[in-house]
This record gives C-alpha cells, sequence and structure tokens, in this order.
C-alpha cells in the first residue's frame, strides 16, 4: 500500500465495507470483486439493484459489467492513462473540488502540468477505451457525492503499481472524494490477513503500526521493550531476498504460511534460489511446493485450530477462536516460534495469544485501545488509541496523517513487458472464485468441483489454435511454458488471456515477469507477453 | 416517523409507524410461528402460518405483511388463528416425508417444531406424496424438494442477497418446486456460485450441507464463533463442531460485515484442516532439495536442529544473512511474533510476507 501511504500518510481502506450499501457511486478498477471478494460483490450487486451505478475497469468482462452503468475495457496495464484522462475530463470541465484541493493539500501544479497531457482521445489510443466512456465516467464520478473508489491485486501487482494507486488517490482528493463516510479510496486485500501482516510490520522497514526502524526513539523504544539491541537499517524485500539467496549471500530462510515457489513471479529463479540455501525452514500445513526444499518442515495448525486475531481489509480486528485442536502434533504457530526463540537463547514464553496481542498493543499507537475483552464482539476498526475509542469507520476525516494530502502527476510508462511478433497474447492473472492460494485446493468439496486451470482464451485465438472448451494449449512466455486446459469465452477480449495461480500442475509463475514495482516490490503478476501452442 | 400504538393480546405496545404486526408483537415478546418470513429479506406473505384476527378487518390477515394502525386490536391465539394454522401445518404434513427420524434438520426444524407446538400430527389427511429424485450431484449442497414448504426464502436470497436469481418457482400447483431454469439441477444450471445461503435460510431439511449429513445431530453440535481464513472481508463464521471435528459452517450475523451471508469458501472449504495429507509430525529432509524426501522427527529434534543452524549460520555469516518470510495467512499475533523474532532473537530487519496487495 506504499501508494496510498505517499499520498495519504497511511495506507488501507479508507472506509467500510457497510457503506457500500449507501453509495451512489461505485469506481471499481481491477477487482473481479465477486470472485476475489465475494461477499463485498454481494453488496456492490446489491447497491447497484437499488439504483447505485457502477464503473466497472477491467479488461474481462466479469459479472459485475452485467451491473454496470459503464464498463470501461481497458488495455492492461494502462490505468495511470486513463485515471489521467479521468482527471484531464475532472480538471477541463471544471468538475474540481476547489475548497477540498485548496485546504487538505497541495502539489496541484504538478499534477496538472502531468494531467494536461492526457486528453480523453490520445488515451483512447493508449488503453483502447473509447474517449466518450472516459469523459462519461470522469462526469459521474466527480459530479457524485458518494462516489467511493475500489481496487485490488489488478492494480497493485504491475510494475506501476505503486503509480497507479497514488494517482487514484490524485483522482479521490481533486474530486474531494476522501475523508468522509461513503467515499474513499479502498483497496480491497487479497488475502485474510495482508491488512495485519502489514500492520504488525512483518515489514523489512517497519516495527508494528509502520513506526520506523530507522527512527532512533522508535529502536529505543522497541529496544527496551524486548530487551535485546536492534538494527537501524532497513531489511530486504522478498525479491531482494530471492536474488541475494540466489547470489549467496542470504544463507538461511524461515518460511512460514507461504509459497514463493508457487505464487512469486518467476518461480524457476525462485526455486534455484531455494536451493541454493545452507538452511530452509519452512512452517506450514501441507508440504508446499517451497517446502519441497526444506531442511526442517514444522507442522503449524489452521486457523480453525488456535486462537488470535485477524484484521480485515476494512481494518477491523476480529476474533479467531480455536473450535477443533490441532491436527496430528501440529502446533499454533506463535507457539513454534515461541519455541524456537527460547531454545536459541531468548526466553519468548507467552501463555497465550491474548498475552502477546496485549504486549503487541502497547507498542503500536493505532491499537493501544484493543484487547481481548474489546473485541470479543463485532471487532474493532482501527486507529483505536485509547482503551474508550470507539474505532475509527473511516479514514482521514479533516485531516491526512502527513497533514496535507499528497498531489503528484504520474506519468504512463507502458508494462515492462509488451507483446510483439513472437509472443503476441497479453496473459493476466488473478484469482477465482472456487480457490484462494493453495489452501483450498486441500478442501475435498472446493477442489472436486474446479480440479484443473481453465485459462480463458477469446474464440478468436480458440479458432486461429483450432481448440474448444476443456482442449489442452502450450503457453510459452519468455521465461517458461506450460500446457494448461482452455476454456473458450468473449469474457477476454482478442489478443488477451487469464489464468489463475491456484493449480501446481499449471504454475502460472513460470510465465510471469520479475519485473518489480520499484517502491513497493510486488512483481509484474499481471502482464506478461505469450503465444498458444498445441499442447503436446 | 410518529409512533402508533395498538393491543395485541391485550397488551398495549407502541411501535414506528411502518412496523408490521408482527414486528411489533415480537418487540413484545408475543410468539406468533413464520415459515416464510427472514427480517433479512423482503416480505412475502405466502405461507400464511403467522395469521392473526384484527378487530374490523375480514378473514385472517398474514402479520408479517400487515402494517401496524393506530388502534389496532389484534389476537395471535384467538381459536380461528389456532384453527387455520393446525390445519396449514396438517396440508403441509400430509404430504410431508415424515422421515424426521434420520433427518439432518431433526431438532432444528421449523416444521417438526410448529407441529409439535401446536400438536399436529400429521394424521388427519391422506395426502399425495412427492417423488421428487434427491438432487447431489454437487459437492457442496443436498437438494430433497420432498421437504420443501415453498416458503421461497431461498429464492429470496439468492435474489436479494447473492443476487444471482438462479432459482425459482416452475410448474403449478401440487407439482410447484423451486428449481434452476429448465428444471436443471444447481450445478447443471451453471447459474449458481454454491454461496450456500440458501442452505441458511432453509426452515425445513429441504436444503443441507453435503459434507454434514449423518455427521450429528442438531443438538449435538457446538458452536464457534470466529473469522473466515479465505479472503480479506472477513467474514464472520459460526463453525459447528461435534468430536472434535467441523460439521458446518454457516455464517455468523455481524450486520457490519457479512450480516451472516457467506461465499462458496467460507461455508464449504474448512475440510482443508483434516485433509490426509496435512503434516501430522515435524519432518527433516533426507532426499535432495526440491525432492521433497523427509522422515518424521520428534519437535525436540527438530526444533533444536533448526535453531543449532541457525544460530550457527548467524554467528559465521552474520545477521543479515538470515532472512524470513511471515504470513498473510498467520494471525496478527503470530506475524507480529515472527518480525519480533527476526528483529530481537537473528538481529535483523529482514522480514516480509508475499502479499503486498
Ligand atoms: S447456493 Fe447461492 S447461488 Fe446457488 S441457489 Fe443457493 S443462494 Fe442461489
Ligand atoms: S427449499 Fe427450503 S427455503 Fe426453499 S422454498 Fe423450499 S423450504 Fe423454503
Ligand atoms: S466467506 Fe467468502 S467473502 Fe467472506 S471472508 Fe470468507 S472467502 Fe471472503
Ligand atoms: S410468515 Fe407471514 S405469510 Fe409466511
Amino acid at each position: 500500500m506504499a501508494g496510498l501511504a505517499i499520498a495519504f500518510g497511511s495506507g488501507a481502506m479508507t472506509n467500510s465495507i457497510a457503506e457500500i450499501e449507501h453509495n451512489d457511486v461505485l469506481l471499481i478498477i481491477g477487482s473481479n470483486t465477486t470472485e476475489a471478494h465475494p461477499v463485498i460483490g454481494q453488496k456492490m450487486k446489491q447497491a447497484a439493484r437499488r439504483g447505485a451505478k457502477l464503473i466497472v475497469v477491467d479488461p474481462r468482462r466479469i459479472e459485475l459489467v452485467d451491473y454496470a452503468c459503464l464498463w470501461l475495457p481497458i488495455r492492461p496495464g494502462t490505468n495511470v492513462a486513463l485515471i489521467n484522462a479521468l482527471m484531464y475530463v475532472i480538471i477541463t470541465e471544471g468538475l474540481v473540488d476547489k475548497e477540498f484541493i485548496a485546504e487538505r493539500t497541495e502539489g496541484y501544479d504538478n499534477l496538472w502540468s502531468v494531467v494536461q497531457n492526457y486528453p480523453p482521445e490520445r488515451v483512447a489510443g493508449i488503453t483502447g477505451v473509447p474517449a466518450e466512456d472516459i469523459r462519461a465516467a470522469a462526469r459521474l464520478y466527480a459530479t457524485t457525492d458518494r462516489a467511493g473508489i475500489f481496487y485490488t491485486l489488478g492494480i497493485t501487482e504491475h510494475t506501476s503499481g505503486t503509480n497507479n494507486v497514488m494517482n487514484l488517490a490524485n483522482l479521490a482528493m481533486i474530486t474531494g472524494h476522501v475523508g468522509k463516510e461513503f467515499s474513499g479510496v479502498n483497496p480491497l486485500r487479497g488475502q485474510n490477513n495482508v491488512q495485519g501482516a502489514c500492520d504488525m510490520g512483518a515489514l523489512p522497514d517497519v516495527f508494528p503500526g509502520y513506526q520506523k526502524v530507522a527512527n532512533p526513539e522508535v529502536r529505543e523504544r522497541f529496544a527496551a521493550a524486548w530487551n535485546c539491541r536492534l538494527d537501524g537499517t532497513s531489511g530486504l524485500r522478498i525479491p531482494e531476498m530471492i536474488d541475494l539467496a540466489a547470489e549467496g549471500y542470504i544463507r538461511a530462510m524461515y518460511i512460514m504460511g507461504e509459497d514463493p515457489a508457487l505464487t512469486d513471479p518467476d518461480i524457476t529463479h525462485v526455486r534455484k534460489a531455494l536451493a541454493n540455501l545452507d538452511f530452509l525452514v519452512v512452517q506450514d500445513l501441507f508440504i508446499s511446493e517451497t517446502a519441497k526444499f526444506a531442511d526442517v518442515v514444522l507442522p503449524g495448525a489452521s486457523f480453525l485450530e488456535k486462537d488470535g486475531t485477524f484484521t480485515s481489509t476494512e481494518r477491523r480486528v476480529q476474533r479467531v477462536r480455536q473450535a477443533i485442536s490441532p491436527r496430528g502434533e501440529s502446533r499454533p504457530d506463535w507457539q513454534i516460534i515461541g519455541d524456537l526463540a527460547t531454545r536459541m537463547g531468548y526466553p519468548m514464553e507467552y501463555n497465550s495469544p491474548e498475552q502477546i496481542f496485549a504486549e503487541m498493543a502497547g507498542l503500536t499507537p493505532s491499537y493501544a485501545g484493543m484487547s481481548y475483552e474489546r473485541l470479543a464482539g463485532d471487532g474493532l476498526q482501527w486507529p483505536c488509541p485509547a482503551p474508550d475509542h470507539p474505532g475509527t469507520k473511516f479514514l482521514h476525516a479533516g485531516k491526512f496523517p502527513r497533514g496535507k494530502g499528497l498531489l503528484q502527476g504520474i506519468e504512463y510508462q507502458p508494462p515492462a513487458e509488451v507483446t510483439d511478433e513472437e509472443y503476441p497474447i497479453l496473459l493476466t492473472t488473478g484469482r477465482m472464485l472456487y480457490h484462494y492460494g493453495v489452501t483450498t485446493r486441500r478442501s475435498a468439496a472446493l477442489e472436486s468441483y474446479r480440479p484443473e486451470e481453465y485459462a480463458e482464451i477469446n474464440p478468436a485465438q480458440a479458432a486461429e489454435l483450432g481448440v474448444k472448451t476443456g482442449d489442452k494449449v502450450t503457453v510459452v512466455s519468455r521465461r517458461g511454458r506450460l500446457v494448461t486446459r482452455v476454456q473458450v469465452t468473449d469474457r477476454v477480449p482478442p489478443g488477451i488471456m487469464f489464468m489463475t495461480y491456484h493449480y501446481k500442475e499449471s504454475p502460472v509463475n513460470i510465465l510471469t515477469n520479475a519485473a518489480f514495482d520499484p517502491v513497493a516490490k510486488t512483481a509484474e503478476y499481471k502482464v506478461a507477453a505469450v503465444r498458444l501452442e498445441p499442447a503436446g | 416517523m410518529a409512533d402508533v400504538t395498538l393491543t395485541i393480546d391485550g397488551k398495549k405496545i407502541t411501535v414506528p409507524a411502518g412496523t408490521t404486526v408482527l414486528q411489533a408483537a415480537r418487540e413484545k415478546g408475543i410468539f406468533i410461528p413464520t415459515l416464510c418470513h427472514d427480517p433479512k429479506l423482503s416480505p412475502w406473505g405466502g405461507c400464511r402460518l403467522c395469521v392473526v384476527e384484527i378487530e374490523g378487518m375480514r378473514g385472517l390477515p398474514a402479520s408479517c405483511v400487515t402494517t401496524a394502525t393506530e388502534g389496532m386490536v389484534v389476537q395471535t391465539a384467538s381459536p380461528a388463528v389456532l384453527e387455520a394454522r393446525r390445519m396449514l401445518l396438517e396440508l403441509l404434513l400430509a404430504n410431508h416425508p415424515q422421515d424426521c427420524l434420520t433427518c439432518s434438520k431433526n431438532g432444528a426444524c421449523s416444521l417438526q417444531d410448529y407441529a409439535y407446538y401446536y400438536g399436529v400430527r400429521g394424521d388427519q389427511f391422506q395426502g399425495e406424496k412427492h417423488a421428487y429424485p434427491v438432487e447431489a450431484d454437487n459437492p457442496f449442497i443436498v437438494r430433497d424438494l420432498n421437504k420443501c414448504v415453498l416458503c421461497g426464502k431461498c429464492i429470496r436470497v439468492c435474489d436479494e442477497v447473492q443476487v444471482n436469481n438462479a432459482i425459482d418457482f416452475a410448474h403449478r400447483g401440487f407439482n410447484t418446486r423451486v428449481t434452476p431454469a429448465m428444471d436443471l439441477s444447481l450445478k447443471e444450471s451453471e447459474a449458481c456460485v454454491f454461496c450456500g445461503n440458501c442452505v441458511q435460510v432453509c426452515p425445513v431439511g429441504a436444503l443441507v450441507e453435503k459434507a454434514s449429513l449423518w455427521q450429528g445431530r442438531q443438538w449435538e453440535l457446538t458452536k464457534v464463533r470466529t473469522t473466515c481464513t479465505f479472503c480479506g472481508v472477513g467474514c464472520n463464521l459460526e463453525v459447528s463442531v461435534k468430536d472434535d471435528r467441523v460439521v458446518r459452517v454457516r455464517g455468523y450475523d455481524n450486520p457490519l460485515v457479512n450480516n451472516g451471508w457467506l461465499c462458496v469458501k467460507g461455508r464449504f472449504g474448512a475440510d482443508f484442516a483434516d485433509s490426509p495429507e496435512r503434516v501430522a509430525r515435524p519432518l527433516i529432509r533426507t532426499g535432495a532439495r526440491g525432492e521433497g524426501r523427509f522422515r518424521e522427527a520428534t519437535w525436540d529434534e527438530a526444533l533444536d536442529y533448526t535453531a543449532r543452524r541457525l544460530t550457527e549460520i548467524k554467528e559465521q555469516y552474520g545477521s543479515r544473512a538470515i532472512a524470513a518470510l511471515s504470513s498473510a495467512r498467520c494471525t496478527n499475533e503470530e506475524n507480529y511474533l515472527m518480525q519480533k523474532f527476526m528483529r530481537a532473537v537473528i538481529g535483523s530487519n529482514n522480514v516480509d510476507h508475499c502479499a503486498r496487495t
């Protein structure tokens, strides 16, 4: 969420799920919500029923398009240009919120100096979206009071991901659509506790609560609480860890509940790096693709088998409660980490997750007012700085954490990889309804219903290859090749195909590109140039 | 909005204008049975079990679709009302397969409860029974339309909540049934997304979670409120457990988040916990890296080995030669501990997690 952190000073969904019911415009960009966040998708469809207007920006004809008043079928990787054109229309037609810009933001001139070069006619050529539709979307969004933006992986997993998000923040700020109920900038977080993992400081540059490791005062506070010395230099991000492991500088890794050998881009490179380690410990429920490289596999317990908390996409901290005992000899991850620390000479003896939560809340201002007792009911949304604070439904009322919101012009840059004669098709990847990461592959019910990949290809491509739904094809990129079954559908336009990343039998990340967003270090999962060949 | 005052069973009740007679009665704790009513769905007034007597009104109006008015006088259990309800229940039972002994819904079935409450045995009429085949061609939901009481709640939840319109009433009279278009099965129809929200509202045993069949009686289940693990929405779950096994998952009514509704993953995906592929014991590698060959070890052995190797590597190459991936699936407490472990024990800020999305 680096983009929002730069623009506002903190990165999280600004509004709440329950507010969707009262939105009049929903600008949904790069989010196949009904499959990736189905219960939010329901609410969006309900809103459309009630008369809310949906503007859907997506290359594919996703389900929400059926409920949309405007569908902008954008060429993958061209979001920045589109958003610039929306702002061009809003500014040139005088639809901006002058008061908001004057009082709450800085950098307007810088923004305009860039945006002025993006008239809809030019951008239509870049994005493939007709200029008239760009104008209509801009007017509708700018002139509706309760207008919210919703986006997800579709927009962050590009080399320009951080820019995309900053540009959405620009759009919301110049129209005064942030800092109040029913309007804001809302990243829908994919995994159940991405928000929490970030909040807890599972990031190389911050302690819990986004407190910088580089700040000596912060470091002192944590050093005192933890009774240890602390490094003030930011650590490595995943792609750097992988590169340095491949080069032999990183010697050991401890991987908990993640499967980079399947889900990270360019997995051939990832697997080489893992094989090169002196020592790898993997803590997981299953022998994941990553665990196959491990020296030690430690069996963790599932969410049904332990207590704790998750923080949802709307910043809501909610209780996880143990329903069944850990299977086999598996143990909750918090116990394993604590035991390991103790064995390494640093006693970490907690009786319960509640005790850990209390320690964390004492060091994390945005969680300071929370306790298991207060979370017992419907949870609390951060920031919740004091025991009598009710939690925060929407962010940035009156003021941004960084003071004034930062408007910053952003130039469009073509995706790191573009199609050519050899690789003429753009592959985009994402989630589907019946699976989540790889866990659901172990659900007998879900797996039996959707046991394998059906890559979506357009009828034009299918005719060229002479394949029909259910047939197999080979997909080839500059990095690798795989075989998959196809579904022939006009959900995808000609020249674009779609695959999910749930299947190790057709691991899409053999094909994807490890070119990284320079700020957030999220990879370009979304766009890779490929060609199709007959299977065999 | 202005208030109105009405009298129900001799009690004066003041409610906001627009309140239904049913709502008003329930607010005062007065019992009225319902089959087709659900406060989270639009009112329909189709089952007529909620009928009451209202002074000055002809017939017996259905309380769930009758708005309370000033001065209204309502009887919820007059002889005429009780007679009408008994007759309705007799008719429903007349063509209901009375196999409560082995029905999954036994103990949590509205039809059963009301029959008991009103002393209706279902032996008044010899009704014709349906002989629909039980639909079980999908892995999630079993549909036994022989038990359907045509309350229409599943249709409304699919339409109003899931906004999917996969099912509707079809055919007439005795043959009226709930079905996807063309009498296809849910699976064949390709319109159903198996959210299972229809199962959750069905008052009888017509819609049942397949995995829960034969796994436990309603009164044997312990219910635990928790949070879904399959995406960032954070839906609240009610997990039902018997003998340390999950029998079924339903949506917990948190109106701020999911309001009781779920998607296919949250409702039907929890069986991954009992997958035979779960790692049961700590493992130590025996084969080449990437091969995935291991031997089992005790926790002591595995943890001591790990502690020793990490300490050695830290001493030989320094703290920054070690890196960790935390998990966007694990709890806050576990993420907190993982970064604390890396920073305080290993001495490095090399901690990150996979999806910064
Ligand atoms: S499972 Fe969901 S989509 Fe399918 S019929 Fe029931 S409510 Fe409709
Ligand atoms: S299947 Fe259940 S919910 Fe649907 S109409 Fe029949 S009884 Fe009512
Ligand atoms: S039930 Fe579905 S929508 Fe709700 S949190 Fe779980 S996966 Fe997400
Ligand atoms: S509950 Fe009122 S008519 Fe069915």
